[in-house]
């Protein structure tokens, strides 16, 4: 929650710019590093910088660093449940092939034509 | 220090405009989180189609052209600062630099939406890349294709899912565009300056979500498969 | 009606229905409890819409050739029911009926937080509602009402894009409901009414909210994909272009199966508060309940892919999903464990609400138990989209949520109307209902085990018996829910006065006058005590 005065809390102007250099900055890094070639890296290496300028944006412009625990379990909520989609799916789809492929004599069976 | 609001700004469920704020930012937080997993429904789609096609969402993203997705990420990142500054701007009760922050805002929230579709995604169509309404890449599209690769269908999944998730950031972004014009014209009227800037932060919440959106959307649809 | 009406029977002069009149005052209200009346309303027909569908489903189902319908048609009978019962009925019917008018009362607050947002709710609702069914008028939907891809996306010519805007715009309804509510819970409660001091009909509306606000969200989008695939016809669920089907089965049940548990938490709620007025004791275990209703909730976002056993999902994921499955059964158990021990030593009174409420217990219980059958693998490929399926969640959806439903409108009926609905008959219809239920239910546990599938117009003669049965169970059904309409619309005008407290019951909805006034409260209420506080008038109500 805002601070519980008339105005809220007001954060100085010189913290609102510093985070913005600070996302200007980081873009140019994104954008760099995809010019570099570091294999699987280059993927860890752009979430890394998009949750890192997410972060500077929900702290600072939308003033999360100065909510209370009640906002942020609402945030943190909704990236857990984000996180339980994508990793149950991920993990469904990648374990389909573990299963142990049909034994000779299924395959046979399988490709018989059936008449 | 403003004057104290008027009581009939405070709305005759709450006991007073602290009560009213708190409950206005509250239920603000919880409409993102609703947006989340709104575009959490998408970003799980293109994790599993990634994992799954890795080379041709690489040739897709060599499709789209850095310049457009790093020129629309400069321009959000700027247009929230002035939101931000806004916001700062009604707290103080400054009237003047509330509607300016509040129309640069506005401007670039604009730009960004007239850019996207009148050049980004009009060449995208002159060039076939739009399935389901024209897709067959030709010359140096289809040569970026085959050097990864990768079979059309796949990437036309990638293009799917590169229209529908900046659509619908896009569509967010004139709904954004739409809130302003309101804010701009209720500021002009002399509203949200004296303790009642609530408004102006909830739609400056809202502005930032959609700006976070779009630091994704970047790296995951323009940055794949290394540019080098 | 039992003994506690003995107060002095007189409506108050002012109101929240007489305060004004006329139809401005109702399409544009921002009354939480006239919000409830339009939704009481609009909830009702869609209920009879969904129930038209399911009785012409039994009169088909009477012979093995089907007596009625074409097959194609009976394909449209039972999407339209299932999507118009799901997300027109169920999902509505407890939180936007009596969340809307008991939610406010209940911690002591004028209003929601957002009234006009409530507001827009049920026009989103209605909206919804429209456009779903121009969908069911202009050639229908036959896709089931999972949507499964590709047959929706690719193979059917019904009219999938209308019902798909008409769930996507219905779905926006129930997320800002959900927004609303868990915001009203958190920061409008009365001074003193701390977490542990609510009564748990509001933890189950909060455990519900965040569904709403969880779930929601997921199929919304869906519906897009599904909607953006049927009219540009791309390849996103289609396996011919690349794309995964399974993949929409995820997206579809991350939100389906807490949807199931939208349907029936709200009512989990309701019971606790019948089970604790007409027992005269403070439910026992309260913490346990309350937190149960939090864990279901969790839980349920973990547990989708035990719909998916025989889809093609990995069997590795399908064991997880089916340990986590069971899980799901601990807090449930808590509950119907919780409800019993309070029941014990109360001064139990069969008044029509806790006819409900004890229907309701022994009704969920067979529902839970036997979706433990189908929460194993191994059992569910022999019961996957069998009739044991369809028995399973009817018994959790309208032996629960319904009957929840109902229960909670009986019980709160005093307080909407300011009058008494005929005690006799309400006692008859919740007997009616619980027999004609169990007849029409209870056979199709035993036809899906001898395996007749689900969604077929047709079936092998040797079943006619059972779905004869389960007809006739129908018949019975409809006749208890004729009975409630007519006599709750009689009492609206003939029914006796109830006064404030018709029960004896705890709680802040039973100190103001019924019905309230249009800001609940003549003072703010201040809560100095914790919910069921009922030890001190045991005596007197058993006199």
């Amino acid at each position: 929650m805002p601070d519980h005065s008339l105005t809220g809390h007001v954060v100085p102007s010189r913290v609102y710019i510093l985070t913005f250099v600070a996302l200007i900055v980081l873009t140019v890094l994104t954008t760099g590093v995809a010019y570099i070639d570091l294999g699987y890296f280059n993927t860890v290496v752009a979430l890394v910088i998009a949750v890192s300028k997410a972060t500077c944006v929900v702290l600072f412009f939308m003033g999360l660093k100065y909510h209370k625990g009640l906002t942020r379990i609402v945030i943190i909520a909704a990236l857990l449940w984000l996180s339980f989609l994508i990793v149950l799916t991920l993990a469904d789809m990648h374990s389909r092939d573990w299963a142990p492929l049909p034994q000779p004599w299924q395959k046979a069976a399988l490709s018989e034509p059936h008449r | 220090m403003p004057e104290g609001p008027a009581p009939a700004l405070v709305a005759e469920q709450f006991d007073d405009i602290i009560q009213q704020r708190d409950a206005a930012s509250f239920g603000m937080w919880i409409f993102l989180a609703t947006e989340i997993l709104f575009f959490g429904g998408l970003f799980a789609s293109y994790a599993l189609y990634r994992s799954l096609y890795p080379a041709a969402f690489a040739a897709g993203s060599h499709l789209l052209k850095v310049a457009y997705g790093a020129s629309y990420t400069v321009m959000l990142i700027c247009s929230s600062l002035t939101m931000a500054m806004a916001v700062r701007s009604a707290q103080l009760g400054r009237r003047k630099p509330l509607i300016g922050f509040l129309v640069l805002t506005l401007l670039l929230g604009a730009a960004f939406v007239i850019i996207k579709l009148r050049w980004e995604w009009y060449g995208d169509y002159l060039e076939h890349l739009v399935p389901g309404v024209s897709f067959a890449p030709q010359g140096e599209a289809l040569e970026v294709i085959r050097r990864f690769g990768a079979p059309l269908s796949h990437v036309a999944l990638f293009m799917i899912f590169y229209f529908v998730m900046t659509g619908i950031h896009a569509l967010h972004m004139v709904v954004g565009v739409g809130l302003l014009t309101f804010l701009i014209i209720m500021a002009y009227r002399g509203r949200f300056v004296s303790g009642d800037f609530n408004t102006v932060e909830m739609v400056g919440l809202y502005w930032h979500f959609v700006d976070i959106v779009w630091i994704f959307l970047f790296p995951l649809l323009y940055l794949i498969g290394g540019r080098y | 009606m039992s003994t506690a009406t003995v107060e002095v029977p007189a409506l108050p002069e002012v109101h929240y229905l007489n305060v004004n009149y006329g139809w401005r005052s109702w399409l544009f209200t921002t009354d939480h409890k006239r919000i409830a009346w339009l939704y009481l309303v609009s909830i009702t027909f869609f209920f009879v819409v969904g129930g038209v569908a399911a009785t012409l489903m039994r009169l088909n189902l009477i012979e093995p050739q089907g007596s009625l319908v074409e097959p194609a048609t009976y394909n449209k009978l039972f999407t339209v029911h299932g999507l118009i019962m799901i997300f027109f009925f169920l999902a509505p019917a407890v939180p936007t009926v009596l969340g809307n008018f008991a939610i406010p009362i209940v911690i002591g607050a004028r209003d929601v937080a957002f009234p006009k947002l409530n507001l827009l709710s049920w026009y989103l609702f209605i909206a919804g509602g429209g456009v779903f069914l121009y969908a069911v008028i202009s050639g229908g939907v036959d896709t089931g009402w999972t949507f499964y891809t590709p047959l929706s996306t690719t193979y059917v010519n019904t009219n999938v894009l209308s019902a798909a805007m008409g769930i996507f715009i219905s779905g926006f309804s129930s997320i800002l409901t959900g927004l609303n509510f868990a915001v009203t819970i958190h920061k409008m409660r009365a001074p003193g009414m701390t977490w542990f001091r609510l009564p748990l009909f509001i933890w189950s509306m909060y455990a519900a909210s965040l569904i709403f606000i969880l779930a929601m969200p997921v199929i919304a989008i869906t519906m897009v994909l599904i909607m953006l695939e049927r009219i540009f016809h791309v390849g996103i669920f289609d396996p011919a272009l690349g794309g995964d089907p399974i993949l929409f089965q995820h997206l579809f049940w991350f939100f389906g199966h807490p949807e199931v548990y939208i349907l029936i938490l709200p009512s989990m709620g309701v019971i606790s508060e019948l089970v604790a007025a007409f027992s005269r004791r403070r439910v026992f275990g309260y913490s346990f309940v309350a937190f149960s209703s939090v864990a279901i909730a969790v839980i349920s976002f973990l547990v989708w892919g035990h719909h998916m056993f025989v889809s093609g999902q990995s069997i590795y994921a399908g064991l997880v999903f089916s340990a986590l499955s069971f899980a799901v059964a601990i807090p449930s158990a808590v509950k119907v464990f919780n409800w019993t021990a309070t029941m014990y030593q109360g001064s139990v009174s069969y008044d029509a609400p806790m006819l409900y409420a004890l229907g309701f217990i022994g009704l969920f219980t067979i529902g839970g138990l036997t979706g433990l059958f189908l929460a194993s693998m191994a059992a569910d490929i022999h019961l996957h989209d069998t009739y044991f399926v369809i028995a399973h969640f009817h018994y959790i959806m309208v032996g629960g949520a319904v009957m929840g439903y109902l229960g909670g409108l009986h019980y709160w009926w005093p307080k909407m109307t300011g009058r008494l609905y005929p005690e006799t008959w309400a006692r008859l219809s919740a007997l009616i209902i619980f027999v004609g239920f169990n007849l029409t239910f209870g056979p199709q546990f035993i036809l899906g085990y001898l395996g007749m599938p689900r969604r077929y117009a047709v079936y092998p003669p040797e079943f006619q018996a059972l779905n004869v049965l389960s007809s006739a169970g129908a018949s019975i059904l409809a006749v208890g829910y004729v009975i409630p309409l007519i006599y709750m619309i009689w009492s609206l005008r003939y029914g006796p006065i109830a006064g404030p407290n018709p029960w004896g019951a705890k709680g802040l909805e039973w100190e103001t006058s019924s019905p309230p006034p249009t800001h609940n409260f003549h003072e703010t209420p201040i809560v100095t005590e914790e919910a069921y506080a009922y030890g001190a008038r045991q005596e007197a109500h058993v006199a």
